[in-house]
């Protein structure tokens, strides 16, 4: 339990449908002061008293646990060195694969419970094989399987999901019918372990030593200018380039690509963005593995929009042919596959191919 | 049925005072009006004063009431020494002990960040006993720049009774005060103010069978503390707010009954604490009892459970019944591991695998069965989670 309204409302429904349901805040950061000082994320004394509460009025025992060693060893460290990579990683997915459903898990398990229930929006069904399946929520605009597309077949059967049923604006109702203070607290959005929601701020203190500055230039090579750090830089980002000079058709400038031992940050055209394939490594399959090409959709970052693609089984992953193509894409960001709106699994982007410019 | 062993965090009022308390409650008086609503409330408040002097072998002028112990432990701590300092400039040394509560801690902690003074802990033994020459040395160090040694007279969480005649004894030769935090004595063991020689002590209501939110600082009279709280000048000036009438005749009413069955009491308490020792002992023959085996609090049984986090052992003792405290401080709810036992020389895995069984006044051997019956399942739950996700 964060203490924001998801989970207040799904550990409220655990409960109510006969579940013996006990309330845990994860401590995530050892000095929950020094991460979060507003109600955005999910780490602060205010964040584990909402719980708290929350879980007083459902009427279920609440504990904290301590996860801040695995979370810093397994999230934020991890989020910082793929930075150092050139890369873009997401830390939530990684949160859920690594804590909530991995660390949480295996300690509940232990201690003789039999499933972790989050307040995530998605959908679980058991499958006509027996196995459990993962879907889309039914409010598409919170759908949030997306960052639970890491999950196992193994994880899937010790997960609940309340809310997967419900669009948003019933669930905060339910919140307010219950009882629960946390019915119109704010969600949160940003990362939750970079207080003031300044990530290049943030890395900038982390990385300083390691990636100072480099240089700006075209797809052509030209020289166009000079930054303090490549962190400071996603692929397809526009604003904030500090160029001098405007593109000689007066045109908007994207970053296109990242080279994080050079520093080099190449910058290019919107057509230039354009990506029509993916190399993907580190797959993780809900249910069974992919031996032939598929015919699927793909997202390529949280709540962004699906693809129609065909991924190919890899030697190390798997490979991506986008039927449409994608602006944006970088290294470290997840490809989550689905077929129709269930969640076939997901791998980290390695590569990326432009349309036109081969990989 | 529910096993209450958390005495040591809060103990049931007696129904005396809840009877003298509620009594009161809807009786109007402010005690330092004039007219004879207030007159009536003072007579309770003094006949109070009086009644808890006597169970504590003080004068009542010396009885100082407060909000509970923390403040007590304020005032006595941030009070004693301004007035130590204001006295004589080279007065800034507080020396107390490494296993002190929170109430104690913090507020040395606060005046040695804002600089208003050196704190010295002195180190304790593995039994968490003070060792009164550690104490000794560092005093000599400089005797004249001491403005206060404040020692507790039993520790909350290992129920160590410390060496506080000795405290008393060494601080004596400088002249220099002695304050002890008794919160955790008063009803347990015998504590006689004026006997012990100590200069301030801390008690507070609810660990004697009294309400919450009222306690009180003893403190000689020749002493005067500079005020932490401002107003009204109730309180000799000492502790300004207008007096909890109601609060402060249960608290009496508690502190009168508690002193007067002590003896009783602890006797029946050590046996009981005592069986449930040897039976949580005899299911889980690994776990240790912390803490000095033989001068320790009556009511306190601390044991560690090797390979066992004591906050899972509390999670699945409660889902049985079993109320009791993992003894450490809750930082946001985020558990840390036990100062005092991390004081007494224990790695941090065993400051975290510990649990504080406390017995008082309504204890039963019906709750040592209660907690009997659990431990073995929950011990091997815990183990088989050991530190599971808590570390990389």
């Amino acid at each position: 339990m964060s203490g924001g309204v998801d989970s207040a409302v799904a550990a409220a429904r655990a409960a109510e449908a006969g579940h013996d349901v006990t309330g845990i805040h994860l401590a995530l950061s050892r000095n929950p002061k020094s991460y979060r000082t507003g109600a955005r994320g999910c780490c602060t004394i205010e964040d584990s008293n909402d719980a708290r509460r929350a879980a007083d009025v459902i009427g279920i025992p609440f504990y904290v646990w301590d996860m801040s060693d695995r979370f810093h060893a397994d999230v934020v460290e991890d989020f910082v060195q793929e930075y150092a990579a050139g890369r873009t990683p997401n830390p939530c997915l990684r949160c859920n694969e690594k804590i909530k459903f991995a660390a949480v898990l295996e300690r509940a398990l232990a201690l003789g419970f039999d499933a972790v229930a989050t307040g995530h929006y998605a959908q679980l069904r058991r499958g006509v094989d027996g196995l459990m399946e993962l879907h889309r929520a039914v409010d598409g605009g919170k759908d949030q399987s997306y960052v639970l597309g890491v999950l196992t077949q193994e994880q899937l059967r010790h997960s609940l999901f309340p809310l997967g049923d419900t669009p948003k604006p019933e669930v905060r109702a339910e919140a307010s019918r219950r009882g629960l203070q946390v019915a119109e607290k704010p969600d949160s959005h940003d990362i939750c372990f970079i207080s003031d929601g300044d990530t290049g701020g943030w890395l900038a203190d982390k990385l300083d030593d390691v990636n100072r500055g480099g240089e700006i230039v075209d797809s052509a090579g030209e020289v166009l200018g000079e930054h303090e750090g490549s962190w400071r830089f996603t692929i397809g980002q526009r604003k904030g380039l500090r160029i001098g000079r405007p593109a000689p058709d007066g045109r908007p400038r994207y970053v296109l690509d990242i080279e994080p031992v050079s520093g080099t940050v190449t910058v290019g055209s919107r057509e230039e963005l354009a990506v029509s394939g993916l190399e993907c490594v580190h797959p993780l399959w809900c249910g069974t593995a992919p031996s032939a090409a598929l015919e699927c959709t793909v997202q390529l970052r949280a709540h962004g929009e699906e693809h129609r693609a065909v991924v190919l089984p890899a030697q190390e992953g798997f490979s991506v042919a986008l039927r449409d193509q994608a602006a944006g894409i970088a290294p470290g960001q997840a490809c989550v596959v689905y077929e129709g709106s269930r969640v076939v699994g997901s791998g980290t982007i390695s590569r990326t191919s432009r349309a036109g410019v081969p990989a | 049925m529910t096993a209450y062993l958390d005495h040591a965090a809060t103990t049931p009022i007696f129904p005396e005072a809840a009877a003298a308390m509620s009594e009161r409650l809807a009786a109007t008086g402010n005690p330092s009006s004039l007219h004879a609503s207030g007159r009536a409330a003072r007579r309770i408040v003094e006949e109070s004063r009086e009644r808890i002097a006597a169970a504590l072998g003080c004068r009542p002028g010396e009885v100082v009431f407060t909000s509970g112990g923390t403040e007590a432990d304020n005032l006595a701590i941030k009070g004693m020494l301004w007035s130590r300092r204001a006295e004589d400039e080279r007065h800034r040394r507080v020396v107390s002990t490494a296993i002190e509560h929170h109430a104690v801690l913090d507020p040395l902690q606060w005046l040695a960040d804002t600089g208003e003074a050196d704190i010295e802990l002195i180190p304790v033994d593995a039994a968490a006993r003070l060792d009164p020459d550690a104490l000794r040395a560092r005093i000599d160090v400089d005797p004249d720049s001491v403005a206060l040694v404040s020692v507790m007279w039993a520790n909350n969480e290992v129920g160590t009774i410390e060496p506080v005649e000795e405290v008393v004894a060494i601080a004596a030769e400088h002249g220099i005060p002695v304050h002890t935090d008794a919160v955790q004595a008063i009803g347990q063991v015998p504590v006689d103010f004026a006997a012990s020689g100590v200069d301030a002590l801390t008690l507070t209501g609810h660990k004697i069978g009294g309400p919450y939110g009222v306690g009180a600082l003893v403190v000689r009279r020749e002493l005067a503390p500079t005020p932490v709280l401002h107003g009204g000048g109730q309180e000799r000036d000492l502790r300004s707010g207008t007096l909890d009438t109601p609060a402060i005749v249960g608290f009496a009413a508690a502190c009168e009954l508690a002193v007067k069955r002590q003896a009783d009491e602890a006797a029946r308490l050590s046996a009981l604490r005592d069986r449930l020792v040897e039976r949580v002992l005899a299911v889980v023959p690994d776990a240790v009892l912390n803490g000095d085996p033989e001068s320790r609090l009556p009511g306190n049984a601390h044991l560690s459970f090797p390979g066992c986090e004591g906050d899972a052992l509390l999670m699945l003792l409660d889902a049985r019944g079993v109320e009791c405290s993992t003894g450490s401080a809750c930082d946001a709810g985020v558990p840390q591991a036990s100062h005092v036992l991390l004081a007494m020389g224990a790695d941090e895995a065993a400051a975290r695998s510990s649990l504080r069984f406390s017995l008082g006044h309504t204890s039963t051997d019906a709750d040592v069965d209660t907690l009997v019956e659990a431990i073995g399942p929950a011990v091997e739950r815990a183990r088989a989670a050991g530190q599971a996700g808590a570390r990389p």
